[in-house]
């Protein structure tokens, strides 16, 4: 498993989740600060993310647009506070308006990445922290988590591929060409 | 009402609850009186000394319930200067927990990508900018 371990802290209302790539962390930092590697891991499937604003730097933003089935879109943005490569970043995950410009209104996520080399390869700890239980009710109005079960069917058809090398077996039809 | 109760009970885990905890459940549940501070405290956040006023028994009868309920995980206590205030703090705990939860798979979801692009991308040369592909 690639997910080595998730920690939930319903107190604090935060989550650790803890990542084992066979990769050198330079590569593993590159789906981070490359734009067209972030797209193809950010967005479900259903809803592909396209990156429009790309800087990592210390006060500067990402900007990206995910596009449903329908054709519907929605826009969300980050905005860096630190950034360490390819050791670290941490962001503010947050929503946008119509117009792509930070919806004030909307709730954000404060997100810490770490990368560490370990085993040859390279470990990743994700860190999220909600501000209130009131934050989090209003992420769910606003349909944060709609699109993510599709995520886990995505898992599933990884999963499912991974165990037959082959290809012949599990669902690959929901993934994206690369 | 705000919470679903376990409706089959086994040895086994039953809706993400051992059996041990639905035991303190039902039974917590199985009281007229404990039912109806557990509606008040639904509504509200009545007091241990409100509740006290409310039902024809003492103060320490009262607190007695309150405990039981507390145990089951149906309420919790929080001291407020000399009051204690007795709430539901389940509906927030499931949501919080529901909340995690979908968290948690969004990302599991994009680390198993991150972990397919990474085996797909070839490794960059080291005289060639490391954009991978297009």
């Amino acid at each position: 498993m690639t997910v080595t371990s998730v920690e939930k802290d319903f107190d604090s209302l935060s989550l650790t989740l803890v990542a084992a790539f066979d990769a050198p962390i330079e590569r593993v930092w590159q789906l981070w600060a490359d734009p067209r590697q972030l797209e193809r891991w950010w967005g479900p499937p259903s809803h592909p993310a396209t990156v429009e604003k790309h800087h990592l730097a210390a006060g500067g933003e990402v900007t990206y647009i995910m596009t449903g089935p329908a054709g519907e879109k929605s826009g969300g943005w980050w905005r860096v506070t630190a950034v360490d490569p390819p050791r670290s970043l941490e962001f503010t995950d947050g929503f946008a308006n119509q117009d792509g410009t930070p919806n004030a209104k909307t709730p954000t996520t404060a997100v810490q990445m770490r990368l560490t080399e370990q085993d040859g390869g390279t470990r990743m700890e994700l860190r999220f922290t909600f501000e209130s239980s009131e934050h989090m009710e209003q992420l769910e109005r606003w349909g944060a988590f709609e699109v993510f079960p599709q995520s886990v069917g995505q898992m599933d058809a990884l999963l499912a591929a991974d165990m037959n090398t082959g290809g012949t077996r599990g669902n690959r039809t929901a993934r994206r060409t690369l | 009402m705000g919470w679903r109760l376990p409706l089959t009970y086994n040895q086994m885990v039953v809706g993400g609850l051992t059996g041990k905890e639905v035991d303190r459940l039902f039974h917590a549940l199985a009281d007229t009186t404990r039912r109806d501070i557990l509606h008040r405290c639904i509504q509200g956040e009545p007091s241990v000394s409100r509740l006290a006023d409310v039902y024809p028994m003492s103060f320490a009868a009262v607190q007695k319930h309150v405990a039981v309920l507390e145990r089951a995980g149906l309420v919790t206590k929080e001291r407020r200067g000399r009051e204690q205030l007795v709430r539901t703090d389940r509906d927030a705990v499931g949501r919080a927990r529901r909340i995690l939860d979908e968290l948690e798979a969004a990302w599991r979801g994009r680390v198993d990508r991150m972990a397919d692009l990474l085996a797909q991308i070839p490794q960059p040369e080291k005289n060639k900018p490391s954009m991978g592909h297009d």
